[in-house]
């Protein structure tokens, strides 16, 4: 799969939004930047799935729905340990493993994780998280098999 | 139609203050810097969250600049979600590395309080700051270290 003219099409939609003037002149100049910046990046070897991960699109359109009502769910509960007046907080540093094939859905999991309030990944080494999560007895797992089910499944079969 | 947005502008507005300023109160309140961490991240991501859907609900509302603002608004909240957990997790791993050990209850329990502990309201609850890295800390540190390398 070749990316380059996805990079392409992005940075021009951005140049294209972010600008919002359709004058040729701006286009001839968009059009100049883009086409080097491309050049650019593929000359150094940056594109590539891990940096421009286009074959997630289509399933993160269902993921991310998902994991902003998890974040909502997560930052309620946080916020409700943070104003109760006892403040029952029990730390700790809990292990997941993480099924994903490829880093960089062992690198979505991790951010999911963090993303959510309560839990933070702070290491992982190979298949391991290492996860901090400020109360200990409502990590009882199936939560965060459900995240790394979905994030399995986002990441897919490799299309490449 | 208009007062329908600008109430639910309005709401937007309100709720993501409400958790910035509980983020806030947890970075008083939590009793360690992991902990503070997850108070943290509520800021960044509800409290942002909400104020920015809030505002893009209100220069959807407000219609001069229709697509310009808008768009910006949800790039802003894109970056500001790809990246914030980085950096909380950078922190989280530096400050394992540097021999903080996490607050847990059974230390707080036994009285061997890693940190400032307690919000000062329970007796006996007084602030106690170690510098981080002493002796057991410091131990503990490799340990962890060794553990968290990827």
């Amino acid at each position: 799969m070749n990316r380059a003219p996805w990079l392409w099409g992005i940075l021009f939609a951005l140049w294209l939004l972010l600008s919002w003037h359709f004058e040729p002149l701006f286009i001839i100049f968009g059009l100049f930047t883009c086409t080097v910046a491309v050049w650019v990046s593929v000359r150094m070897g940056v594109v590539d799935r891990e940096s421009l991960p286009v074959h997630l699109i289509g399933r993160a359109v269902g993921y991310v729905p998902w994991l902003v009502w998890e974040v909502f769910r997560s930052n309620v509960r946080v916020a409700r340990i943070i104003l109760s007046p006892r403040m029952l907080v029990d730390p700790s540093i809990v292990h997941f493993r993480a099924s994903q094939a490829t880093d960089l859905g062992r690198f979505i999991y991790a951010n999911s994780i963090t993303l959510t309030p309560g839990t933070v990944t702070t290491g992982v080494t190979g298949d391991d998280m290492e996860v901090h999560a400020i109360v200990q007895s409502e990590i009882d797992g199936s939560e965060e098999n459900d995240m790394n089910r979905r994030v399995a499944v986002l990441e897919g079969k490799d299309p490449r | 139609m208009d007062m329908a947005l600008t109430v639910l502008t309005w709401a937007l507005l309100m709720a993501g203050a409400f958790f910035l300023l509980t983020g806030a109160l947890g970075m008083v309140r939590l009793p360690d810097v992991f902990t503070r961490m997850h108070a943290a991240g509520m800021t960044d991501t509800m409290g942002a969250g909400l104020i920015l859907a809030g505002l893009f609900v209100h220069a959807l509302s407000a219609g001069d600049q229709l697509v310009a603002v808008p768009v910006r608004l949800l790039l802003i909240l894109g970056f500001l979600w790809f990246t914030s957990p980085i950096a909380t997790h950078a922190t989280a791993k530096a400050a394992l590395s540097g021999g903080v050990r996490p607050f847990t209850l059974a230390a707080a329990e036994s009285g061997d309080l890693p940190e400032s502990a307690g919000s000062g309201e329970e007796p006996g609850g007084a602030r106690q700051l170690t510098p981080p890295g002493d002796g057991s800390g410091a131990g503990q540190s490799g340990e962890e270290q060794g553990g968290a390398s990827s």
